[in-house]
């Protein structure tokens, strides 16, 4: 049953949460980078799943139910912020977006 | 009606009160009501008072209002005390006060801060009551210093001109160097005697210091200086003539008639500690000598109306100090109360050439008046009578009353009191003549209607026959003792008397017909350098400028990067270069924070990962 052992999952689940760093960190695009933070978020999903199915508990897979929700919390404000922000600044470019510097 | 007293002060301080809030809202008619009405009040309480208390038996009378200061076994009440003294004085300040008012009420009414001045009139009559009534020093000390504030805002009443403001700092810096040397004073009798109440604090100095001690030998110095600075006498008298920037009936009320006495009347109040310091009382007559001659030098030369009128008082109170300093209080509290009278009449009737002339200060500039306002003319005459102390006015019998006092200590200061009366005759009926007499330069420009005319007629007949009035001072002050050398009374009584008629004789052939030129006088090199000298007030403000303001400025320009400042602002221009750098970190760019967040979260893993 259990074929995959869980270090290949946890390194999967830490290259993802790489790559999701990688996008938020280089695109400039904010669409792009709420959905690199999906990825990021998806990827500590992942690695509660292994942990949990490693160990047989159910702990990890409650969490994700909770990851879940919190991404589409996420996802729901963010599009929202980004349609307001296109809508105020015709841009979504992140980086020209930056009145708030001290 | 004792139990009046309290309103005496309360009403010109609720008077105030209403004006300063209320005043922008109130036409000039409803403001000079309120203004005139409140002090007004306090004079009708005063006489009725003043009429039941001469009526009774004379004793004091304590009246308090409450607590002001308790801490400890240190307790100042608002309390109030009433005796002949405090009663003579409270006749004046309510009634020539109120006379004043009335005029002024004419005299400014076309001021634009008519209510504003109102105001400050009816504040500084508050203060002053409250010096008068009080019947501890800590409450006289309240009103010493409101006084003081009132001639402050009064003198730079008429505040767009610089100079004004000049004046008046000067005057409330100059009286502030006296007013410290009182509150020191205080303090000296406060930790030795253990009571702010004056009375006690007389009886118990009489019976713990002997005569001639220490202790009230200093005492007696720092009250001194107080009055000194108040009062306007060597060396702190430079301030007065300046003082003039003020509103004509501002000069009348608080720098001839009220505040100006106060010095006099502070050192009646504790006479009894001045008779235990007998260096300190021969140094009141000298003060009061020396200042009377010079002011009268002073004023021979002086071309202002008002400043002439200023150096008289100066003089004349050298005259009070001089009754004082040979214990003659009873004939300086009378020479106060006359001296209020006639010269406040001079100030009102100078106010009302002024006024009709268009704030024309000049005396040479005017000239024939005499048919032009006859009014003024006579309330001048009556006054510069009283005031050079010709036979029958009321400065006769007060300042008469001083020199005989004073033949009695010291020959030297009765004949120096002489020659002071003699220029008096002459300065005062030089403007006199200056001014009325000759032939007209000019026309008037306004009448002076009936506002400005009753308290010039009253105030007239109060010159004339307030010698007349009899209040008993005796049972407050000390008597004098009885004269010793009958033989040359008549002499001196002659002299005396003979000394002011011979200035005015002197005035006469100057001014008058002419027989003399002054210019001709003055003409002469000596004489001139003389002229000049007077009529600077001997200098006193150069040599002030010199010895201590000019090193002090030097003193304050090289200090003027304060070390202890430089230090502080060091800490804040470094916590500014801090701020700068934190600020910089804010860069408004979702990706650097990220990163931020990210290295952050390197560090913190390799730490635990090392560690």
């Amino acid at each position: 049953m259990s074929a995959i052992p869980a270090e290949m999952g946890l390194l999967l689940s830490g290259l993802l949460f790489v790559l999701g760093l990688i996008g938020v960190l280089a695109r400039r695009n904010l669409i792009m980078i709420l959905m690199s933070l999906e990825v990021m978020l998806n990827a500590t999903g992942l690695a509660f799943i292994v942990s949990g199915s490693k160990w047989g508990q159910a702990d990890g897979q409650i969490l994700f139910l909770l990851v879940l929700t919190l991404a589409a919390a996420e996802v729901g404000i963010g599009l929202g912020l980004a349609l307001q922000i296109f809508h105020r600044f015709k841009t979504l470019d992140a980086d020209s977006i930056n009145q708030m510097q001290g | 009606m004792f139990d009046l007293l309290g309103w005496v002060p309360i009403m010109p301080l609720l008077g105030f009160l209403l004006l300063v809030f209320y005043g922008r809202r109130l036409s000039n008619f409803h403001v000079a009501w309120i203004g005139i009405g409140s002090v007004g009040i306090s004079a009708v309480l005063v006489a009725l008072i003043g009429f039941e208390f001469l009526q009774g038996s004379m004793a004091p009378y304590r009246l308090a209002l409450g607590s002001w200061i308790a801490s400890g076994d240190l307790s100042i009440p608002f309390g109030f005390y009433l005796d002949a003294l405090s009663l003579t004085i409270l006749f004046v300040v309510t009634g020539v006060g109120f006379l004043i008012h009335l005029y002024a009420a004419e005299f400014m009414e076309e001021d634009a801060g008519f209510a504003r001045f109102f105001a400050y009139m009816n504040l500084f009559v508050a203060a002053m009551l409250v010096l008068v009534l009080a019947d501890n020093l800590v409450l006289l000390y309240l009103g010493w210093e409101g006084v003081g504030l009132g001639s402050y805002l009064l003198i730079g009443f008429w505040y767009q001109n610089p100079a004004n403001g000049y004046a008046a700092r000067k005057a409330f810096v100059m009286t502030r160097i006296g007013d410290t040397a009182l509150a020191l004073g205080l303090f000296l009798l406060f930790t030795e005697l253990h009571t702010f109440d004056i009375q006690s604090l007389m009886i118990q100095a009489q019976s713990q210091w002997t005569t001639g001690a220490v202790l009230p030998i200093v005492a007696a110095a720092l009250i001194l200086g107080g009055a000194v600075g108040k009062s306007a006498q060597l060396p702190l008298q430079t301030w007065l003539p300046d003082a003039m920037a003020g509103p004509t009936p501002v000069s009348a009320l608080i720098h001839a008639a009220t505040m100006v006495t106060a010095g006099v009347y502070l050192i009646a109040r504790t006479h009894a500690l001045f008779v235990l310091a007998p260096p300190v009382q021969g140094a009141v007559a000298g003060i009061g000598v020396i200042t009377l001659l010079m002011a009268g030098c002073s004023g021979l030369v002086q071309t202002d109306i008002k400043r002439i009128l200023a150096y008289s008082t100066i003089s004349q109170i050298g005259y009070m100090f001089l009754a004082l300093g040979v214990g003659a209080w009873s004939a300086a509290i009378f020479h106060l109360l006359t001296h209020a009278f006639f010269k406040a009449l001079l100030f009102l009737a100078a106010g009302a050439v002024i006024f009709s002339f268009h704030h024309e200060h000049d005396i040479f500039k005017m000239g024939g008046l005499r048919k032009a306002m006859p009014l003024a003319f006579w309330s001048f005459m009556i006054g510069s009578a009283a005031l050079t102390a010709l036979p029958f006015t009321s400065g006769f019998y007060s300042k008469h009353e001083i020199l005989l006092a004073a033949y009695e200590t010291s020959p030297l200061l009765w004949g120096a009191g002489c020659l002071g009366a003699l220029i008096t005759g002459i300065y005062s009926f030089r403007l006199v003549f200056v001014v009325f007499f000759g032939k007209p330069t000019r026309e008037i420009e306004r009448e002076i209607g009936g506002r400005m005319s009753i308290p010039l007629v009253l105030l007239s007949i109060l010159a004339l026959g307030g010698g007349l009035l009899q209040i008993p001072l005796d049972t407050v002050l000390p008597a004098l003792p009885e004269p010793t050398s009958k033989h040359a009374a008549s002499l001196i009584s002659f002299i005396t008397l003979a000394a002011p008629i011979l200035g005015l004789a002197i005035a006469v052939l100057f001014y008058l017909t002419g027989t003399f030129s002054a210019a001709h006088f003055v003409d002469l090199q000596w004489t001139r350098r003389i002229s000049r000298l007077f009529l600077t007030g001997w200098g006193l403000d150069e040599i002030y400028g010199t010895v201590l303001i000019r090193p002090f400025k030097t003193l304050a320009n090289l200090n003027k990067n304060d070390g202890v400042d430089q230090f502080y602002l060091g800490i804040a221009g470094l916590i500014l270069q801090w701020h700068r750098l934190a600020s910089a970190t804010q860069t408004g760019r979702i990706r650097g924070y990220a990163s931020m967040m990210a290295w952050g979260v390197v560090v913190v893993i390799a730490i635990g990962l090392l560690s």
